[in-house]
């Protein structure tokens, strides 16, 4: 028998008829669909039990209530809690990603040291002691004052622990980080007597005059603002936005009135003087609880008339009469300010302005108005035993010049610290400690910022993340996540009655990390004294329970706490009035628009930041799913677009999509052109919240930090960061 | 060359006789091949594609079944959202096996090595249905009125785990496509495959797959 090519086909046709007639194919492309329809490398949720734990989202002071979904002990979904009285199962995008935050790749798993330039892990125990080590020679040497600590609130359990600890310790230097807050409260301050927080019942509103606030971009507590926003327009409220640009709050207003920047509080005073002269306010309210009309109407003088307006805003005078009329004609008209998402405080003539406008209108402290939210008080906790080391150290003055001479009604002023540290042969800080913050990268003319940084000796950060101020720092000693620990919230932000939240873990902490409030008590216990004497509680949690006392219950079983009852108090100034003028408002500067640093000749353009709710800007990163949905006018795989009109882009010869160079007085950085018909001519317009060199790979190394390339404009009054663009160039790449 | 155009001219007797020679051989190929690629599909393939994995505790279904008061419910039981605990978790074994109840191996293994140290029995779960499938057991077992054995057999009463055959591919287990390789069944509990579902929804005139809609569709199941 000689075996050929006919045998072996032979034998291949007889074996694929055998395999025809066996389950071998049906049963390959079965199981092969399943695999491909379950890639194993597919990350699946756990199958198990579904709970729901019911907490308070602290990744900004927006207080939402969240009910977050867990599978077995995997968290698997934040969304918002019905029935809160702030978000109402609302949840913003930051929100509704916080599970990037909690399993993503840029926390920090343990106490660190930077050895040489690089990392070392270190134990709790030998972190505390070498840090309280470095405290316990300061205080020897007699200068307590050089330690300071920034932190994102001066409110809630983990903040007034951190303060207290600098206080007996010796140290006044207890910085919050800058917001419109910081220009609400001292309008507030300033016009009404007392330190409160600014509510807006917006919902309650029937006309919005908005001036560059970004609604629907991140001011106050976005999901509140959403829904009020909606719930004011669908009872037929009309809303107007005087903007440079058109953002998304403005595309979404019945009137965009376009604004030449940096001239919103000229507008304002424009239209009270239109409202004076006419009559148009309401005549009850300022006469019988208001003072200093007279003096009003001499601030918004004939120099505030419409037709000097229109020149300085760049909006017609008709346009300005038709405004305030409208305004004041309204049922419940509300004024508010702050731009874009009140990252920056801004100029506080301008909010006084603003503050004005409602006082004229009667819209202070009633329904659609703004309402003074009283601090909260309820952290009763015994004045410290302080030895001479701290009284005398106490009694120095701050180092960012708060509270002292010219600014001796503002609280905190971050902004000022770089250039204090620069002065001087030795860094006035010795010891920075920096909790849920991160200034580094947040704070206007960050590079000058982070240069400034370098002169202090020791920088110990308590972020949960590798951001920009914790990887300049010498130690890191991480808190827990935001789902894995307890947090008091003290406010909602905007929201127009005092509300408690509270944020509870809903996991096991994941790694080495250990509460702030904990940490701050083993330092204090480390360095002794009446300085351990200072922190009678067992733990943070022991501390927050102690101090919430009857509403602890309530907390923990709700998520929250709020005054349904609440009625704003009365005016605390001397007059018991709402005052226009008194001898603190005498003190500032006349109102004038402040211009963008530069040089106008050089910069012919003027560079603004906006925001966008799809990126944060402040000390929490953006977690991989907000780059993710970025729209392309933003970014472009690493490039950040800059909006420019069309007008502004043949003149430099510019096209939509092209590479240019974007230069201002502090510095060059290259992008992307978008054409954009919605920004005036002469502007150039880029997203805050990018150009991010820590964190992970997903947001490290896109785009450009426009804290960068801006720089700082201090307000003349009070000495609170002003900035709101900066002149700059644009040239073909 | 003179060969070359003999052989064109003429075919000759000798080709004919050469195919016929060959006949024999080639069938017996084709019927080598036949045999030997049946005997790889029904044989060889389904003995390849399944690794055999031994469950980590031997369990017995009878001797715990007798001890309880409520069926196969009382330990897998139904949460009080509707959803469905499968597998029991050491939460539920703890209550009696805090420490061990008798001299049997497997109750002192399962004690020492997961009880005392807190770890999760590792269950391998012969039912587990694709990633892609949505299964909801309390439309079936509470709604529909159906009993665990229809799509589980009696597993109830076993006195030992068999063993867990998992298919090299997919990563499931063998018992959704069925012991019998050509995919037959006996007992309704044989397959779970798609077309057991549908068998069953079309014979019995129950409910469309979806409540809400009344209707089928591929999202009623596979979400």
């Amino acid at each position: 028998m000689k075996i050929d090519r006919r045998c072996f086909l032979s034998f291949v046709i007889g074996g694929a008829a055998g395999t025809a007639l066996s389950p071998l194919p049906w049963k390959l492309t079965d199981d092969l669909s399943i695999w491909s329809q379950n890639w194993p490398w597919t990350p699946i949720p756990p199958k198990g039990e579904t709970t729901y734990v019911t907490s308070t989202c602290t990744l900004c002071p927006g207080g939402c209530g969240i009910s977050v979904r867990r599978v077995e002990e995997r968290v698997v979904k934040v969304e918002g809690l019905k029935g809160h009285p702030v978000n109402d199962g609302g949840v913003c995008i930051l929100g509704a990603s916080g599970i990037q935050l909690l399993y993503g790749p840029s926390r920090v798993q343990a106490p660190m040291k930077k050895v040489d330039g690089a990392w070392r892990s270190i134990s709790w125990d030998q972190a505390i002691a070498e840090i309280a080590s470095t405290l316990k020679e300061l205080r020897a040497k007699g200068q307590p004052q050089s330690v300071a600590w920034i932190s994102d609130t001066d409110r809630g359990t983990t903040a007034e622990l951190c303060r207290r600890f600098l206080t007996v310790y010796g140290s006044p230097n207890f910085i919050r980080t800058p917001s419109m807050q910081d220009a609400y409260e001292m309008a507030l301050y300033l016009t009404q007597g007392n330190r409160a927080m600014a509510g807006f019942d917006l919902a309650q509103a029937t006309f919005v005059l908005s001036f560059s606030s970004g609604l629907i971009e991140g001011w106050g507590s976005p999901p509140y603002l959403f829904r009020a926003k909606s719930v004011m327009r669908q009872k037929g409220g009309r809303m107007s936005q005087v903007e440079a640009r058109l953002s998304k709050t403005a595309a979404k207003a019945d009137q965009w009135i376009p604004i030449k920047p940096g001239t919103e509080g000229a507008l304002a005073l424009g239209l009270i003087h239109v409202m004076l002269k006419e009559g148009l306010y309401k005549k009850d309210f300022v006469e019988t609880r208001t003072g200093g009309v007279e003096a009003l109407r001499k601030i918004a003088g004939d120099a505030y008339a419409p037709e000097g307006v229109s020149r300085t805003t760049g909006i017609e005078a008709k346009a300005i009469i038709d405004l305030a009329r409208a305004f004041a004609g309204a049922k419940k008209p509300l004024a508010i300010c702050g731009r874009g998402s009140g990252r920056v405080p801004g100029f506080v003539q301008e909010y006084l302005a603003v503050h004005f406008l409602n006082a004229l209108v009667g819209g202070i402290n009633t329904s659609g108005g703004v309402i003074a939210v009283p601090e909260p008080d309820y952290i009763e906790w015994p004045e410290p035993e302080m030895d001479a080391v701290a009284s005398k150290g106490m009694q120095q003055p701050r180092v960012d010049g708060a509270g002292n001479g010219r600014y001796a009604m503002t609280r905190y002023l971050l902004n000022r610290l770089p250039e204090a540290l620069a002065a001087g042969a030795a860094s006035p800080v010795q010891v920075l400690f920096v909790s849920s913050s991160n200034p580094a990268y947040s704070l206007v003319d960050s590079q000058s910022t982070a240069k400034a940084f370098k002169r202090i000796p020791l920088i110990v950060s308590f972020s949960s993340y590798m951001d920009e101020t914790a990887a300049m720092a010498h130690y890191i000693l991480p808190n827990h996540a935001y789902l894995e620990r307890f947090e008091d919230v003290p406010a909602a932000l905007g929201f127009p009655k005092p509300i408690i939240g509270l944020s509870k873990p809903v996991v096991s902490p994941l790694f080495k990390t250990r509460h702030t409030g904990d940490v701050v008590m083993q330092l204090a216990k480390a360095v002794g004294g009446t300085i351990a004497g200072a922190f009678r509680w067992e733990s943070y949690e022991a501390c927050l329970k102690q101090t919430l006392g009857d509403k602890w219950d309530a907390l923990r079983k709700n998520g929250y706490w709020v005054d349904a009852k609440f009625a704003p108090g009365a005016f605390e100034t001397k007059s018991k009035k709402f005052e226009f003028a008194n001898a603190d408002i005498a003190k500032l500067p006349a109102y004038a628009s402040l211009k963008a640093p530069g040089d106008e000749t050089s910069f012919p353009l003027t560079l603004m930041a906006y925001d966008s709710m799809r990126l944060t800007a402040g000390y929490i990163g953006s977690p991989p799913f907000l780059v993710k949905v970025l729209e392309d006018t933003i970014l472009k795989k690493s490039d950040v677009l800059v909006e420019i009109n069309p007008a502004t882009a043949r003149d430099l010869g510019l096209s939509d999509g092209s590479s240019a160079v974007l230069s201002t007085p502090k510095g060059n950085a290259s992008v992307k052109v978008f054409l954009f018909e919605g920004i005036m001519p002469g502007l150039v317009s880029m997203v805050r919240g990018l150009g991010h060199t820590a964190y992970d790979r997903f947001l490290a190394g896109k785009g450009v930090n426009t804290n960068d390339l801006m720089g700082s404009v201090e307000d003349p009054g009070t000495g609170l960061e002003a900035a709101w663009g900066i002149r700059a160039k644009l040239t073909k790449a | 060359m003179e060969e070359l155009k003999a052989n064109l001219t003429s075919p000759g007797p000798e080709h004919g006789e050469k195919e016929d020679g060959a006949g024999g051989p080639i069938i017996l190929f084709f019927i080598l091949g036949l045999i030997g690629s049946l005997l790889v599909g029904w044989v060889a393939f389904p003995a390849l594609l399944y690794s055999q994995k031994k469950q980590p505790i031997d369990f017995n279904h009878v001797l715990h079944n007798g001890l309880v008061d409520n069926g196969c419910e009382s330990c897998h039981f139904f949460r009080e959202d509707g959803s469905y605990s499968g597998v029991p978790k050491l939460a539920q074994c703890v209550q009696c096996h805090e420490e061990a109840n008798s001299e049997n191996s497997e109750e002192i293994t399962f004690v020492e090595d997961y009880v005392k140290k807190e770890r999760e029995v590792p269950w391998r779960v012969y039912s587990r249905q694709p990633d892609c499938v949505f299964f909801s057991h309390v439309a079936h077992v509470k709604t529909g009125k159906m009993d665990c054995v229809t799509c589980h057999g009696p597993i109830g009463e076993t006195e030992s785990l068999k063993v867990y055959e998992q298919n090299r591919i997919t990563g499931y287990s063998r018992d959704l496509w069925g012991r019998n390789i050509a995919g037959l069944k006996r007992n309704s509990w044989d397959r779970m495959k798609m077309d057991d579902c549908a068998e069953c929804h079309e014979q019995a005139h129950l409910v469309p797959g979806s409540v809400q809609t009344q209707k089928d569709g591929c999202f009623v199941c596979h979400k």
